[in-house]
């Protein structure tokens, strides 16, 4: 049998082209977040924060140094270039909807912590291009930094305002680098991991620990009997814009 | 297959034109080379207005290149003979806008190095992975069908029949990339100003009055400079389907506002005050309003009988710069200000971020008189 | 041949254009000590690495590559090595745990001409950074 050229390039194309529809197809159907095996617990990791305890000792911050300290998160003078994990706004910035015009003062400007929500069903995953951001199946909205291209859609998408882009290279801007976490490159976008990497270790998340008036409770959402359930079942909490059917997994106790 | 040895015979004019265009085009990539070495810091960009000039710019042109099916639709699918000598020149405007789009998008990008990750780990449930996919495919099909055909013209002969479907395959692709790009924006929750279903009509209504503006002002612009004329019939339909769209999208923005200020949801309302209320210390708010103005000035000069014909070129530069700052600028901007949690901030484009458009806009003007070049030369041949 | 001038012109040019990398590097001085192999400092304290040498000579870089997906992206931080020890899956902690970035890492790098891999741009070298900070549990 003999094979003319113009047969020999038909035959590769078609093949190339197979390849490529194969591949194509398993990623379509081999969702991101199904990737790891599901265990036979369910997880979903959640935070109650107390703002009455927080409200005690206004200005503390010693949950912002924590987290600032365990990843490496630049303190970037021009506040259009910060980053920011775990900050804290009034109270009124961060429940637009939830306010009165006869709140008292003390309420409307108590600073309330905001870090990121790890939605149930998060809108910044939904339009990464390149899955550099997807939900877990133990919940935690998650980041790779290796694959993120900068384009910043999930910032436009984020409706809490939880997620920040490296305008510069953070590295100048850390005072002291914890060798145990990387650091971060300039043209990427990052947000609170829920200190995945201590969860890994059995720790709690850098900010709950860090507390001194035991302000956070964290722990298994999908648990019944977890501390945050039982807390959540004795007092009237709040989420941000649960209205926009993200599903916050951070609430707070007003 | 391209054509190229045409563009390579040129007057003084037209070698001096090009060599400005590659000036600009050098000051824009010197200037790209610094962000890539220092990150998008040395854009006006900001942690609240994440996206800008150069999301706006690709928005805007987007709109440009899918209004090229305003001279394909008529002169494949209802024959209009008038449109012979314009059509491909739409069909090029259409292939260099798009090129300008990747452009716009890969200068936007943190990590340029990983662009082909869209690719490699493909997100179907991402907008921007069909917009992707839109925008590539519509930048083939254009390419296939301007160049095969001015090839069988060239030689004289029919162009082939599979080129037909392509063309008319063309038409509902333009509308597609449009509308996947409103999609981009208008299915944030988080960002109420996009957060309309008016958003895509919008833009397609903008886009095909922005994009025979153009077209009209690069015709007139041939007829001036070469011995090319599209005939008046071409440019008069033009201007119609220019006033039509701009009269629509008008009406869109006008529905618009209607919607927000008499629910008066303050968080739709916010950003229209922060667009349009003058003395509030906005920045863009001035540009917002001469947009409007040279909206209405344009409508004005196109239903007037006697200023439609004489004031054509006016009213078109009206119309290209009008939906320039509206869509080019205010649009993106708008949704990020103020920010979910209300903060206002200030966004100004950079020195390094305008002569990165610039360079830009360089190659796109660039590309465009190549192509017309070709596209001329090979008509002169024929004719003569 | 009226065009002879520019077309040897732009031949010449399209040359120099191609071996310009080779030229810089000579410039540079980079490409001068290759007959000399590097000298590599061992770890003191182990004396097994988590694959046989030829191995991670050869593929380190791969193997990086499935630790970091692993890891990131499959929350899968046990690695059993060929000879069924358990190691976890860091950079910073086992590979930089006995070898010495400085000393091992860069100088191989340098020699074989890859002296910025850009896993550097953001992972820390224990050691250079030790001195800022006490190293703390996270």
């Amino acid at each position: 049998m003999k094979i003319t050229r113009k047969d020999f390039l038909r035959i590769s194309g078609l093949s190339l082209l197979a390849a490529g529809c194969k591949r194509a197809a398993e990623s379509v159907s081999q969702p991101a977040s199904s990737v790891r095996a599901a265990s036979t617990q369910p997880v979903r990791w959640g935070m109650v924060i107390d703002l009455s305890k927080c409200r005690e000792k206004d200005g503390c911050n010693a949950c912002i140094h924590a987290c600032n300290a365990a990843h490496n998160i630049p303190q970037i003078a021009n506040h259009a270039h910060e980053v920011k994990w775990i900050w804290t706004e009034p109270d009124a910035t961060v429940f637009p909807s939830a306010q009165t015009d006869f709140a008292p003062q003390t309420v409307t400007e108590t600073k309330v912590p905001l870090l990121c929500n790890h939605c149930a069903n998060p809108p910044c995953t939904r339009v990464c291009p390149t899955q550099a951001t997807w939900k877990r199946d133990d919940g935690i909205v998650m980041m790779d930094w290796h694959r993120c291209i900068g384009c910043r859609y999930c910032v436009a998408a984020c409706p809490y305002g939880s997620r920040s882009f490296n305008f510069e290279d953070p590295r100048p801007s850390i005072e002291s680098i914890n060798p145990d976490f990387p650091t971060r490159t300039k043209g990427v976008v990052e947000k609170c991991n829920f200190c995945e990497e201590r969860l890994a270790r059995g720790l709690k998340p850098a900010c709950v620990d860090a507390c001194p008036q035991r302000v956070f409770t964290f722990g298994n959402l999908a648990d019944p009997e977890s501390e945050p359930r039982q807390l959540l079942r004795e007092r009237f909490a709040v989420q941000r814009e649960p209205e926009l059917g993200t599903g916050p997994s951070v609430f707070y106790l007003v | 297959m391209l054509m190229l040895d045409k563009a390579l015979k040129g007057s003084r004019r037209y070698w001096m034109w090009l060599l400005c265009l590659l000036c600009v085009i050098v000051a824009g990539l010197c200037f790209y080379l610094r962000q890539l070495n220092q990150g998008l810091g040395i854009t006006g960009l900001s942690r609240d207005v994440s996206w800008g000039l150069y999301i706006a710019q690709f928005t805007f042109f987007v709109g440009v290149a899918a209004s090229a099916v305003m001279v394909v639709l008529p002169y494949y699918l209802h024959r209009e003979k008038q449109f012979a000598r314009v059509t491909i020149l739409g069909e090029f405007l259409a292939i260099v806008s798009v090129i300008m789009c990747i452009l716009f998008i890969f200068v936007d990008l943190g990590q340029p190095s990983r662009v082909l990750n869209i690719i490699l780990y493909p997100s179907p449930r991402s907008l921007m992975f069909w917009d992707m996919v839109s925008l590539s495919g519509y930048l083939l099909l254009n390419a296939i069908v301007a160049f095969v055909t001015l090839r069988a013209e060239r030689e004289e002969t029919p162009a082939p029949r599979w080129i037909k479907p392509l063309a008319i395959l063309s038409i509902p692709w333009a509308i597609s990339i449009h509308t996947v790009t409103a999609f981009l924006y208008s299915g944030l929750a988080g960002r109420s100003f996009w957060l309309t279903a008016i958003l895509a009509p919008r833009f397609l209504a903008s886009a095909f009055s922005s994009g025979p503006a153009l077209l009209i002002l690069l015709c007139l612009a041939l007829r001036k400079l070469t011995a090319y004329d599209v005939g008046k019939d071409a440019i008069r339909k033009l201007a119609v389907i220019m006033t039509y769209a701009m009269t629509i999208n008008v009406f869109f923005v006008l529905v618009e506002v209607f919607t927000v200020f008499y629910a008066a949801i303050p968080e739709h309302t916010v950003h229209f005050e922060y667009l349009y209320l003058l003395g509030g210390g906005h920045n863009l708010a001035p540009w917002m309003w001469v947009s409007a103005i040279f909206a209405i000035a344009a409508l004005v000069i196109l239903f007037t009988p006697a200023w439609r014909r004489t004031q054509l070129p006016i009213a078109c530069i009206l119309v290209f710069t009008s939906l320039w700052l509206e869509k080019g600028l205010g649009l993106i901007v708008g949704g990020f200000v103020p920010s979910p949690l209300g903060a206002i901030a200030h966004y100004a484009p950079s020195l390094p971020e305008w002569t990165i458009v610039a360079g830009i806009w360089s190659v796109g003007a660039f590309l465009i008189t190549v192509f017309y070049k070709i596209v001329l030369s090979v008509r002169e041949e024929v004719e003569s | 041949m009226r065009d002879r001038v520019w077309i040897f012109a732009g031949l010449a040019f399209f040359v120099a254009a191609l071996t310009c990398p080779a030229w810089y590097a000579v410039a540079n001085g980079k490409a001068s000590n290759k007959s000399k192999p590097p000298n590599l400092e061992l770890p003191a304290n182990q004396k097994e690495c988590v694959a046989p040498a030829g191995t991670m000579r050869a593929a380190h870089m791969q193997m990086l590559i499935q630790w970091r997906e692993d890891v990131v992206r499959h929350g899968d931080r046990r690695f059993v090595a060929f000879n069924g020890k358990v190691y976890e899956k860091s950079l910073t902690r086992t590979c930089l745990g006995c070898h010495n970035k400085e000393q091992f890492c860069d100088r191989c790098h340098a020699y074989s001409g890859v002296s910025d891999p850009y896993c550097w741009n953001c992972h820390n070298d224990p050691q250079t950074v030790a001195g800022s900070r006490t190293r703390s549990t996270p």
